[in-house]
């Protein structure tokens, strides 16, 4: 097929087949990072701007070293040392990047629709690293790549999503590429952070782990995002490990074969106690280096569309 | 001076009349007969010709955001959309809790205006919801009602005091009912998108809480207090109950709630977010349903004018509104009375003139000898498209661009004097 999109916003609006295209894409990048000698010269010339208006350490440096590998120049702005401190709205900062003829802007931010309202405002390529609770494709991309590398296929299988749903990203882009491809999602964690309006999305909710985890091919586990919540959400860590932390006991009714996946950063012995984070199912640190991969070729892709 | 208005089908629901005739202003006033000889004569051949209508909900911005909007151009874009009388919200800055910016806000519009512009003055100083405006000295510079608008008062004790002091004084309370702890940061109607966009959700459980209170206060200072913008299926079935048994509630409708649903929202558009947001699709019914029973009884627009510049912004961070006063009659005759027949034309100028006057005790929304000559002609099935550019308000925020809309205001005359005419 043919890639005609100059942005990545989210994984909603793309077919199966452009995200099947991204992860095939993948695959040749996947191979560079294995040679001695692990840059390329497909974006020589090219400056990527990463805009991180909100805190992220291992997805900008996953897109700096991405883009570094395809040969491209980079430049980090963070919130605290732009204009928008100053008072500067976003679109007027995107355009003064833009001035400076930066091909691909990668922005995180805190606000839902971030990425969708400077996309079509801008001639520079935007890349979603993030956008409030809305979506994160390039996880969702990595974490699909990661299922299919190990499981050889995505279709038919069984993804549980445990935690706090309702405010995660990687989460919303799991749900929408996942069921594209055919997969069959079930949600999992408290009622407050489980909302029964996700069924709507085509998943099923469930507040039973037990009952969750014998059936399933891959679980995905989300971290529970202290920064974003109110207190009235849950009563407490303790209670929260006791209905749905996936603890060493818990883990043995997952099948032999089950992935164990988590985005990071991973709260050892809250979600997920630190033997089986560590343990043979987990391939938690598969995605990162596959994370690599899936953002060079969606930088690849994006950074190539004719404008 | 004297104008005759010739052969239109006069729709005059105050006084039971709905035929086809002639209507003579004399000096500014309607007159009785249709004898004599006018100095203009306007032909009003298959128009409607109605009493001037009424908007009792819109932000005019000033004093204070004279970017958004001012006095003057907001009541252009009054006459443009058919309204003769308008009431401004009181939150502009300072907020109207003040006589002395109630007198501003009547100067100006005597300077400026080329409609009626009444104040509405605030209900708690500085609309924060912590301690009575002093309602009496509104009322007696000339405020026609009290609102918060844009805020809500939380306090139920204060409300309650609000509501009886104010009966006292003979105006009416407007409420955006809205319970802050429901509501929380929500932008957009919990739901299917809500959820899907990752957007913080706006329950309607957090308006009906509210017109549940209204409800009961009601009841209790035996007072009126109008429900504005009322968007949830729950709010009218509440307020269905509560007038079945006399209770003094009253609640207005926007065309956006029931032009639109929140799958309007699904591109991040801004245009597309408003307090109380766009709800869904059994919503939008249910307020049909009340406009057509009787429920819900008064029309209005929330006219809320933003720049271009505060709209083009983050989803969450844009201010929430969207300008209304030009398009609300197209699209309540198209969507009231051309598709679903929900209402017949007389009703809805009924809802646009002798409801709002009632409740809020003004002498006007009839075309009674004697009263002064506030006429709309309207022309119900002229086909026109939306265009934002030719707008007269100083703003662009509509979600509403390039809607073909059936039926529409063609000439506004206020005390007699045309103000605004559709070029052809």
């Amino acid at each position: 097929m043919n890639w005609t999109r100059k942005d990545l916003v989210g994984l909603h609006e793309l077919s199966a087949d452009e995200i099947n295209f991204v992860l095939q894409t993948a695959d040749a990048f996947k191979e560079v990072g294995t040679r001695e000698i692990k840059k390329v010269p497909a974006l020589r010339g090219k400056t990527l701007v990463n805009l991180f208006i909100e805190p992220s350490t291992r997805t900008r440096i996953s897109f700096e070293l991405a883009a570094l590998r395809l040969s491209a120049d980079v430049v980090n702005v963070t919130a605290a040392a732009s204009s928008l401190t100053k008072g500067e709205t976003l679109l007027d900062t995107a355009r003064n990047i833009e001035a400076l003829h930066a091909d691909i802007l990668v922005l995180r931010h805190n606000s839902a629709g971030a990425a969708h309202f400077l996309a079509p405002r801008l001639r520079t390529s935007i890349v979603n690293a993030g956008d409030g609770a809305h979506e994160h494709p390039t996880q969702g991309l990595l974490d699909l790549y990661t299922i299919r590398e190990k499981k050889g296929r995505i279709d038919g299988l069984h993804v549980a999503i445990i935690g706090d749903i309702r405010f995660s990203r990687v989460a919303r882009s799991n749900i929408f590429a996942l069921t594209k491809l055919g997969a069959r999602v079930t949600l999992v964690g408290p009622s407050t952070l489980v909302p029964r309006e996700f069924e709507q999305l085509g998943v099923t909710v469930s507040h039973t782990i037990d009952d969750v985890l014998p059936s399933v091919d891959v679980v995905n586990l989300l971290r529970i995002q202290h920064e974003r919540q109110r207190k009235e959400y849950f009563p407490g860590l303790g209670e929260y490990i006791r209905l749905f932390g996936l603890t060493k006991r818990r883990a043995e009714l997952l099948k032999p074969d089950c992935l164990i996946m988590h985005p990071g950063p991973i709260n050892r012995g809250v979600e997920i106690d630190s033997a089986v984070a560590d343990g043979p199912q987990s391939v938690i640190l598969d995605q990162v280096t596959n994370g690599l991969a899936v953002r060079m070729a969606v930088l690849y892709l994006c950074g190539g569309v004719p404008r | 001076m004297t104008t005759r208005i010739r052969n239109g089908r006069i729709i005059d629901p105050a006084n039971d009349r709905d035929e086809i005739g002639d209507l003579l202003i004399v000096d500014g006033k309607i007159a009785d007969g249709i004898a004599r000889e006018a100095d203009e004569e306007i032909d009003a051949s298959g128009l409607i010709v109605a009493p001037g209508l009424i908007d009792i909900h819109v932000h005019l911005r000033e004093p204070g955001f004279g970017w958004k909007e001012t006095i003057e151009s907001g009541a252009r874009a009054a006459a443009a959309g058919g309204f003769t009388t308008i009431v401004c919200m009181p939150n502009t800055s300072p907020v109207a809790d003040s006589p002395s910016t109630i007198a501003w806000i009547k100067q100006r519009a005597a300077q400026v205006a080329s409609v009626n512009v009444l104040p509405s003055g605030a209900i708690s100083r500085n609309i924060a919801g912590e301690e009575l405006a002093p309602i009496a000295a509104l009322a007696q510079s000339g405020a026609v009602a009290v609102t918060d608008d844009g805020k809500c008062i939380q306090n139920h004790e204060l409300m309650r005091r609000a509501v009886e002091y104010a009966r006292m004084v003979g105006i009416p309370v407007l409420d955006h009912c809205q319970d802050y702890h429901l509501v929380g940061d929500g932008v957009v109607n919990e739901g299917r998108w809500s959820t899907s966009l990752g957007l913080p959700g706006w329950p309607c459980a957090g308006e009906e809480m509210i017109v549940m209170r209204n409800i009961l206060l009601a009841e209790l200072c035996d007072h009126d207090i109008h429900c504005q913008h009322v968007s949830c299926a729950g709010s009218v079935r509440l307020m269905r109950e509560a007038r079945a048994r006399g209770v003094k509630i009253t609640g207005e409708v926007c065309p956006h709630h029931i032009a639109l649903t929140d799958d309007a929202v699904r591109n991040f558009d801004t245009n597309a977010k408003m307090n109380p947001p766009l709800r869904s699709q059994q919503d939008r019914d249910a307020l049909i349903e009340g406009i057509a029973d009787g429920t819900l009884t008064i029309l209005a627009s929330d006219h809320a004018p933003h720049a271009t510049f505060e709209k083009e912004v983050e989803f969450d961070r844009a201010p929430f509104g969207i300008v209304g006063l030009e398009t609300e009659l197209g699209l309540f005759l198209d969507l009231l009375v051309h598709k679903p027949r929900a209402i017949d034309l007389p009703r809805v100028i009924e809802m646009f003139t002798v409801e709002p006057a009632k409740l809020l005790k003004l002498n006007s929304g009839a075309l009674s000898a004697g009263a002064p000559a506030d006429v709309t002609l309207i022309d119900p099935d002229l086909e026109w498209t939306v265009q934002p550019e030719r707008f007269h308000s100083a703003s662009r925020n509509t979600p509403f661009s390039g809607w073909q809309l059936k039926g529409r205001a063609v000439r506004t005359i206020v005390s007699g004097r045309t103000v605004w005419q559709l070029e052809r």
